[in-house]
């Protein structure tokens, strides 16, 4: 046998490949036609599409609140779960059934049902203004998320590292930051990334929060496809395709490259 | 900058379970004590009740003077030096070893010059850009083991240092930080559950057994006389034998197990009460062809070969005993022998209750 893979798997990963990667082909090809009408292969090469998101004012609203929501619900969710995971795995908490089935639960339960639980506890039994709703709703639906990830990140520090520091004058708070921290940096992205695109993507938990007003893009492609059959909406899809990727080059630069480096 | 350390009555419990109870212990100024015990016994809890990541539950520890019970780790002044080494992975070398200067709020250049010439001492002084990652075993635990030291702690301590080095590596190493320890004459408290290692480089060992001191003395006195019968078997007294003196005349005792009789002299054991257990070596049992010897009856069993001797399993009316005999006359199994005493490797224990 030789190091090369078999020919036979390298065709069945390009078809695996090819099968990914044909919506994306077909959404950014529909995104580009000319036409009035969703199509594929486009005809006639256009932008018009692109520019009509930004000249539809329901689009701009929304794309600034899903990033606002994704943002914010997303370092939410970091502030809480870190900390969350850190003494989960620090002191080897042996949590309670409950306890950890409540940190799988947003997981388990479908996020419809569980969109409905907020809206009937919550918006309807507080009245709390939608944004609110909104960023609560989205902060929990990402936060085990956040929580296994940097538990997995922190499964593997050797905390001695830690008890190192702190013996040689350094006081616990700080020992975090500047011990624990930068070395689980690299679960920090990643749970980033998985939060921020579980919430800029979605759909059941918003649908229910989203009301007069105030609305999430994905909420927005929905609506109007039921009205239009234009191409907007695949213009829009490839849109938030790279807002998603943008904001991952940008995590990656600022925390990650410094992370690679060390 | 070195002081002595004093735990007294100290008890720990994980939850209710209790792992240390009533420990009192002296170390010197400038002492390298170690704690000896198999793996569970409480050293490692031991050592972290005085680095102050465990609270005792009753007693307390006094490091010159000051009172540490109740004062946080970070600022107990302690240099810890840990198995796996526990480097910062994302500092270089450099920066590991000055890291405790740091906090001490050194400017940057007086660290980099402190940091250097500790690393120059263990002799890494080329590596100091490197990261931790690329550094072998040995040179970790050196790195580790300057950045305990460069901050001058009046305490030491170290959690069983070598056990994941090679053996050869583990011999040249105990010996560095022996020598490091003596020069700077720091207080130290070593934690390993190799004796050959406890005994080497410690001044006294203390020995533990489930979260209890068995014993606390020079390695001299452990090796020799163990006060009883659990340092014994740690020290290698293989064979105890409990006895009866049935006549005393002058400084000669006679005493009786099982039906076999056997002549000391207090003037070699000491004085030598009514019951006690006689322990012995296996090279402290002379394997004797003569049937008049003053000794054990004995039938050899299996022989194996130790190198230096050959090792018989013998039984005899009290039961089985372990003895070494010559090279140059290896016995067959059957054969009848005597197993003569050796006053040197053999010790007199109390009696203790129930065996
Ligand atoms: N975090 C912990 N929780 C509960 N029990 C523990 C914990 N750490 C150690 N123990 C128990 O305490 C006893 C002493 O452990 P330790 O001090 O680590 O022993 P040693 O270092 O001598 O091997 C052992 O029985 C061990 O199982
Ligand atoms: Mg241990």
């Amino acid at each position: 046998m030789s190091d090369r893979p078999h020919f036979l798997l390298i065709a069945v990963a390009a078809l695996v490949y090819l099968f990914l990667m044909l919506p994306l082909v077909i959404v950014v090809g529909a995104a580009l036609s000319d036409t009035t009408y969703l199509t594929f292969p486009p005809q006639g090469l256009s932008l018009r599409w692109f520019e009509n998101i930004f000249e539809i004012s329901a689009f701009r609203r929304t794309i600034i609140t899903s990033l606002q929501i994704a943002l914010l619900g997303t370092l939410i969710a970091l502030l809480i779960g870190i900390p969350a995971a850190y003494a989960l795995n620090r002191f080897r908490i042996e949590l309670p059934k409950w306890l950890g089935t409540l940190f799988v639960l947003p997981i388990l339960v479908p996020e419809i049902v569980f969109g409905f639980a907020l809206l009937k506890s919550f918006t309807v039994g507080t009245g709390a203004p939608i944004f609110l709703s909104l960023l609560i709703g989205h902060t929990l639906i990402v936060l085990p998320y956040v929580v296994r990830v940097i538990s997995a990140s922190l499964a593997s520090f050797d905390f001695s590292i830690e008890e190192a520091a702190i013996s040689l004058g350094s006081a616990p708070v700080k020992t975090f930051f500047t011990i624990v921290l930068p070395n689980v940096r690299a679960g920090v992205i990643a749970a980033f990334i998985l939060a921020f695109i579980t919430s800029l993507n979605d759909v059941s938990v918003s649908l229910f929060l989203t009301g007069p007003g105030i609305s999430t893009l994905p909420i927005q492609i929905l609506a109007h496809v039921e009205q239009f059959f234009d191409p907007t909406v695949a213009s829009v899809s490839v849109l938030l395709m790279f807002l998603t990727v943008a904001v991952m080059a940008v995590v990656e630069r600022t925390l990650g490259l410094t992370f690679l480096a060390k | 900058m070195t002081q002595p350390l004093d735990l007294q009555a100290v008890s720990a419990h994980y939850g209710t379970t209790k792992v240390l109870e009533d420990l009192s212990l002296s170390v010197q100024a400038g002492e390298l004590v170690s704690l000896l015990g198999a793996s569970g016994c409480g050293k490692t809890t031991t050592l972290r009740l005085i680095a102050g990541f465990l609270t005792p539950t009753t007693g307390s520890i006094q490091l010159g003077g000051r009172d540490l019970t109740r004062l946080p780790t970070h600022k107990r002044d302690i240099g810890l030096v840990f198995q796996n080494y526990a480097l910062f992975p994302h500092l270089s070398v450099l920066d590991n070893v000055a890291f405790g200067l740091k906090q001490r709020g050194m400017t940057p250049a007086e660290r980099r010059k402190r940091a250097m010439a500790m690393l120059e001492r263990v002799g890494l002084a080329p590596l100091a850009d490197r990261a931790p990652g690329a550094l072998s075993g040995g040179q970790k635990q050196r790195v580790a083991l300057a950045r305990a030291l460069v901050i001058e702690p009046p305490l030491l301590m170290f959690d069983e240092p070598l056990s994941n080095l090679d053996a050869k590596l583990r011999v040249d190493m105990r010996v560095e930080i022996r020598q490091l320890q003596r020069s700077n004459g720091t207080t130290s408290v070593y934690v390993t559950h190799d004796q050959e290692e406890a005994f080497s480089i410690s001044d006294r060992v203390a020995i533990m057994n489930a979260g209890r001191l068995m014993q606390f003395d020079r390695p001299e006195v452990l090796y020799r006389r163990p006060a009883n019968t659990f340092v014994a078997r740690f020290v290698g007294f293989e064979n105890i034998l409990p006895f009866k003196v049935i006549a005393r005349d002058g400084d000669m005792v006679t005493a009786e197990t099982a039906g076999m009789t056997l002549r000391l002299s207090q003037a070699v054991y000491g004085a030598i009460p009514d019951t006690f257990l006689l322990a012995t070596r296996p090279d402290g049992l002379v394997v004797s062809t003569d049937p008049t010897a003053e000794g054990l009856p004995a039938q050899l069993g299996l022989r194996t070969y130790l190198g230096r001797a050959y090792q018989y399993q013998c039984e005899t009316a009290a039961g089985h005993l372990i003895a070494n005999g010559s090279l140059t006359t290896p016995l067959e199994a059957g054969t009848n022998v005597k197993l003569v005493p050796m006053p040197e490797q053999c010790t007199i224990l109390a009696s203790e209750g129930g065996r």
